[in-house]
């Protein structure tokens, strides 16, 4: 064997080697950056997702986040007692001190989910990078659920439904609630409500990978204080409130 | 002496005419199950707020009354109280019956009531809900059981163990039942250790009304004799359990009161929540406790047939108005989602939820009792649970 032989083959392995990282470098970092998965693939629980709420800028009367959710997955945008509600804005007013604050609530997504000990058959669940999600096939619709739930964050569908979206299956006699718009972050994406909080210019939220230390949601948290609403029961909700 | 138990004849007219209403009660809550299953809860007066509403009040009491209706058949097999013995077949059947009936709205009641099936083959074991599956279920299986044991002479001789797993089952079954709520840390209502032991103890009372108003009606009905001294006995032992129900309910909202988080909820269900007050202190306290306790103390008139019947009637009412307080005003209170905040929005956040049931759901409820009356009357037309007469010489102290 010669040394131009040697050089050549060493070339073309370097070669292979280039072609083989341009071709398949974007898709690896892009799914890097954007935390996104196969449908094959099992979510993983390296990630906690978690959504930073800086009420400071949620303005009062600004629903973007609700109508998006509304649209995102099918719901009537209907405001009766029976209707469901994934999403709603909540005033608060401090009667100490006067002081007020206005902020979206959902669920929770907690670490320690009530829902998810009462349910009796398993309906209700945690998936591996924290978000709790109902099983529509196996949900019996006992609403027990939603009497553990400290947050009101969950609805029985009381009617008959119509137009549903393809990726947000519901179904009547069934529990749901806010997924963090699952389809959405398993496609890369954010939730809508994060998506619409941006486009109409107020940012008020953030949402990522908790347990990433570069993320900016986890920087934010590092950074500044926050509080999870009630907190003494110790159910380390991935929502987190800043400024109240 | 040796006890004599027959069936009934159950020929006459009024036999005939009693399955009647029963099965037209439940054939009224059969539909409303349709109905709700077809259209969905829209057609009952719960929402995403008061999520469980009458058939839950009706549920909830029928199985709680389950297991206290064991406590003749308890007290005759387990305490040896031989004076209790042949009243104890049907204290079985009346647990099993209410059981039945109370599992019944339950399941009809569920969103998707088709999935019995899931219901029954996938468990979360950190659920109450799905231990208390199996507390039911084993139930039924631990009480057919100790019935066959008092009912088969051969069988007798092991009546006294079954009836000790009996009695602890049904204690724990009723534990399991408070839990349901004691367990649900969200609800300032709920969230106690206290509630557990209070269902224990209501089960004891509101189980032995219905046992009482069961025994009477079938003695009265068949023509059959029942001994004062039966009665007296029975109506003493209620004025006991009232009594320490009353004990029960009081440390309860005492300890409540003296928690400065819990006085916004004790003002509402204690004094200005409306409906939840007044069914309180009417309902439960005074036409549930007080004046049943007033009526069975009453030296002469205490043990009549008449004076039982309407105390007993109370009782299971006063049951109703406390288990409508517990769920529904339990429910009724709001959440709080930021403690010491002023709470307003879309989910009717920081307002008290109201709750006005529909006639399905009543129906639904109605239908659950009427299903355990079903079972009470054919059972015993069919199978010897009640014994000739029920005097002196029979009820005889051991």
């Amino acid at each position: 064997m010669n040394g131009h032989d040697a050089g050549r083959r060493q070339f073309l392995a370097w070669g292979a080697g280039a072609v083989a990282t341009l071709t398949l470098a974007p898709g690896v970092l892009l799914l890097q950056s954007a935390h996104g998965r196969a449908p094959v693939e099992a979510a993983s629980g390296a990630v906690r997702w978690g959504l930073l709420i800086d009420t400071d800028k949620c303005a009062k009367g600004c629903d973007a986040c609700v109508t998006a959710c509304n649209r995102e997955n099918g719901l009537s945008g209907g405001t009766r007692e029976t209707d469901a509600q994934w999403i709603r804005k909540v005033e608060l007013k401090d009667l100490r001190t006067g002081r007020e604050a206005s902020l979206p609530m959902m669920c929770q997504h907690c670490e320690q989910p009530p829902c998810v000990d009462v349910c009796p058959t398993g309906a209700s669940f945690k998936r591996a990078d924290g978000i709790v999600l109902v099983d529509k096939h196996v949900c019996i619709g006992c609403r027990y659920c939603m009497m553990a739930c400290p947050y009101k964050a969950r609805s029985l569908v009381h009617e008959n439904l119509a137009d549903q979206r393809p990726d947000v299956p519901r179904g009547k006699g069934t529990v749901e609630s806010c997924t963090f718009c699952v389809h959405r972050v398993d496609r890369g994406e954010t939730p809508a409500c994060v998506r619409a909080c941006a486009d109409a210019g107020h940012g008020a939220m953030v949402f990522g990978d908790l347990n990433d230390p570069a993320s900016d949601i986890a920087q934010r948290i590092a950074r500044y204080p926050s509080t999870q609403a009630r907190a003494d029961l110790g159910l380390n909700p991935g929502v987190r409130y800043q400024g109240i | 002496m040796k006890i004599a138990y027959r069936e009934i004849e159950g020929r006459s007219g009024a036999y005939w005419l009693l399955l009647g209403v029963l099965g037209a009660v439940t054939a009224a809550g059969l539909a409303a199950a349709w109905t709700m299953e077809h259209r969905g809860h829209i057609v009952t007066g719960m929402t995403n707020q008061i999520v469980w509403g009458m058939p839950h009040v009706f549920a909830v009491f029928l199985i709680v009354a389950a297991s206290g209706a064991l406590n003749v058949a308890s007290i005759a097999s387990v305490f040896g109280k031989g004076f209790y013995k042949p009243l104890a077949p049907l204290s079985g059947l009346v647990a099993v019956a209410l059981l039945a009936g109370g599992l019944a709205v339950l399941m009809l009641d569920l969103g998707r009531a088709d999935r019995i099936v899931v219901a029954m083959t996938r468990y979360n074991f950190t659920s109450i809900f799905a231990l208390n599956v199996f507390l039911y279920t084993g139930f039924f299986v631990i009480v057919a059981l100790y019935l066959w044991t008092m009912m088969e002479r051969r069988m007798n001789r092991y009546s006294t163990p079954v009836g000790y797993a009996a009695l602890v089952w049904r204690l724990v079954l009723t534990t399991g039942t408070g839990s349901i709520f004691g367990f649900l840390v969200a609800r300032q209502a709920y969230d106690s250790a206290m509630l557990a032991p209070t269902f224990v103890a209501m089960s004891f009372s509101y189980g032995l009304a219905a046992y009482l108003l069961v025994l009477i009606a079938a003695y009265a009905w068949s023509g059959r004799t029942l001994d004062v001294a039966v009665l007296r006995r029975l109506k003493n032992l209620l004025v006991v359990f009232i009594a320490v129900v009353l004990y029960f309910v009081a440390v309860f909202h005492l300890t409540n009161l003296y928690f400065a988080r819990q006085s916004a909820f004790e003002r509402f269900v204690l004094a200005d929540g409306g409906i939840y007050p007044a069914l309180f202190w009417g309902g439960q306290i005074l036409l549930g406790s007080l004046v049943p306790m007033a009526l069975l103390a009453h030296p002469r008139l205490g043990a009549a047939r008449g004076t039982v019947v309407a105390a007993s009637l109370l009782v299971v009412l006063g049951g109703l108005a406390q288990m409508h307080v517990t769920i529904i005003g339990g429910q009724a209170f709001p959440l709080e989602l930021f403690p010491g905040m002023q709470e307003s929005g879309s989910f009717f956040d920081g307002r008290v939820h109201p709750y006005a049931p529909s006639l399905p759901e009543l129906a639904l409820g109605l239908g659950g009792v009427a299903i355990a009356g079903i079972i009470v009357v054919l059972a015993v037309k069919l199978l010897a649970f009640l014994p000739e007469r029920l005097d002196g010489r029979v009820a005889e102290s051991p």
